[in-house]
């Protein structure tokens, strides 16, 4: 029992970390992605290859994790956050295609279907983290990192370029602010947190293939920053808690496991649509009174 | 109205369609630096186009806009602003979710605090920067009679604040001309008797004004020079006086 919270732990920190750096984007910029699954596991893949044939340590692990995940965002981002923001979602759902069929095909280097075993522990200043409790302490470490980078980030002259960003392009444009480039520059950042948790993933589970990293996970981790709340930065740490605890709760039911995998979309799919009736903003999103919401404004008209 | 150092903005044969309708008709004037300019006109004049065309919004078909002698077409408008060329919008486009105070600290420029990398390199300058830019802020708020609302949303300012807040964050951006689009319109006597005063002081800190107003008798009160606009080609120039009492004029502001 105890392992199996510690096990609910990591795995929290791991989707904290995903979550709170897709929110960068969704929640902060108003650009949402759906490739962060597949960015994921750019850091995963990253670092596993490097521990595996260079014998890379962890810290070093989890910087190629973070070059890996910021170069793959990059080469979206710069030419498709150029036209408008709108397209970011079908350029990084072509990303998260792409990404994926080369996690599945690039045999030599990935192993394809078979993936990539024998990823070592993390070895931490000296010490070899390897019982569940201490990966629960290095996880929610990195997660806590994680937070106070975006804290950073969010609550700062930047993070108030941001959000002005996402609420009037055209006004912030007015002031001197280039929006291209910083969407670029939060899409790369987003990316290499991102790609931070792939690495933590790999080394904990110490066995990596392409199905951890498909488009679901993507939407799982759409899911996590909605359903938490994007415009509070602990939204997503929320949402991290509670759909994690979906299926561990699914598995105290006696459901057998060829229903309670299929139970789990459901699950998540039927909350995410109570919610946007029920508490669009999330669970510590501020709540807006419906009547006094100003008409919507075309977001290209000038004048 | 002569000036001794020449215009501050010139803008040379500029000409812009949208698909059959010519909005802007080779139209040449220029802008004397310290000096507030009336651009008037009646309704689908190109007033609003023009100011477009000048801060980048717009990509003239012909023509050059010049600000100092360099060429403003081609720039995208966050480079105007910062060459120091900064606008108002008809329909404000204020932050409204977010406080008086942060809208006018978006017009400051944050070099350090703004960049991703010198906000975790060097945390000390970019806490003295937040520091510098909320007193400059304040003291921009002060000068718009704002200071006291400095901490509410923008969107709870009555409409003639939410106005002098468009122009107040444009007025921190340091930029040297500011184009101001309808400062008074839909304005009672009293916030007219408030903000004409406002507008008029911006040129004794260093501006230079180019405003856009609909009211041909508030435009004497405005501005030093009148650019009378009809059909987007320039009709007229001259003393506010001279424009408002021409006749010919007037007959095509009331579209008689």
């Amino acid at each position: 029992m105890t392992a199996y919270l510690a096990h609910y732990l990591v795995m929290v920190g791991i989707y904290s970390i995903l979550a709170l750096s897709l929110n960068l984007l969704v929640g902060y910029v108003g650009i949402f992605s759906l490739a962060h699954a597949a960015i994921y596991g750019v850091g995963a893949y990253a670092s596993a290859l490097v521990a595996l044939h260079l014998g890379l340590g962890f810290w070093g692990g989890l910087v190629v994790a973070a070059v890996a995940g910021a170069c793959a965002a990059a080469l979206v981002a710069i030419p498709s956050l150029r036209v408008a923001g709108d397209y970011y979602i079908v350029a990084s759902f072509g990303l998260q295609v792409v990404l994926l069929t080369v996690f599945m095909n690039w045999t030599d280097v990935t192993n394809g279907h078979a993936g990539l075993p024998g990823i070592p522990r993390p070895r931490v200043f000296g010490w070899v983290v390897d019982t569940p409790f201490e990966y629960v302490a290095l996880a929610l470490a990195l997660a806590a990192l994680t937070y106070a980078i975006c804290h950073r980030l969010t609550h700062s002259a930047f993070g108030r370029v941001l959000q002005a960003i996402r609420d009037d392009e055209i006004a912030a444009a007015a002031m001197g602010k280039n929006v291209v480039l910083n969407k670029i520059v939060i899409a790369t950042i987003s990316s290499a947190l991102g790609a931070l948790a792939g690495s933590l993933y790999a080394h904990y589970i110490t066995y990596i293939n392409p199905s951890s990293f498909a488009l679901h996970e993507s939407i799982f981790i759409m899911s996590l920053v909605i359903l938490g709340g994007s415009d509070r930065l602990a939204g997503p740490l929320v949402g991290a808690f509670i759909l994690l605890a979906v299926p561990e709760a699914l598995k105290f039911l006696a459901i057998p496991d060829t229903v309670a995998a299929p139970m789990r979309q459901v699950l998540y799919g039927a909350l995410l649509i109570i919610f946007m009736f029920v508490r669009p903003e999330g669970i510590l999103g501020r709540a807006r009174p419906k009547a006094l919401e100003p008409p919507p404004v075309t977001s290209h008209a000038i004048g | 109205m002569p000036s001794a150092s020449g215009p501050i903005i010139t803008v040379q044969g500029v000409s812009k369609a949208f698909g059959g309708i010519q909005a802007v008709d080779d139209c040449t004037f220029d802008v004397a630096p310290r000096l507030i300019t009336g651009l008037i006109g009646p309704n689908g004049a190109g007033k609003t186009t023009i100011f477009n065309l000048i801060t980048g919004f717009l990509r003239p078909d012909r023509g050059s806009v010049r600000f100092k002698g360099e060429e403003l077409v081609g720039l995208p408008p966050h480079e105007v602003e910062r060459r120091g060329v900064a606008r108002t919008f008809q329909h404000l486009r204020l932050w409204n979710k977010m406080t008086v105070l942060d809208n006018v600290l978006l017009g400051c420029q944050s070099p350090v605090g703004e960049n991703a990398l010198t906000l975790f390199l060097r945390p000390a300058a970019v806490r003295a920067q937040e520091a510098r830019d909320r007193a400059r802020a304040l003291e921009v708020l002060e000068f718009f009679g704002l200071r006291h609302q400095a901490h509410e949303l923008a969107e709870d300012l009555a409409y003639p604040e939410q106005k002098l807040l468009s122009m107040a964050r444009i007025f921190a951006t340091d930029a040297e001309v500011l184009l101001l689009d309808e400062p008074t319109s839909g304005f009672d006597a009293d916030s007219l008797r408030r903000v004409i005063p406002i507008v008029r002081r911006l040129v004794e800190h260093g501006k230079t004004v180019l405003l856009i107003e609909h009211n041909m008798e508030l435009i004497s009160q405005l501005s030093d020079e009148v650019v009378f606009l009809h059909q987007g080609h320039v009709l007229a120039r001259g003393a506010p006086a001279t424009i408002t009492r021409d006749p010919a004029l007037t007959e095509i502001y009331f579209g008689i």
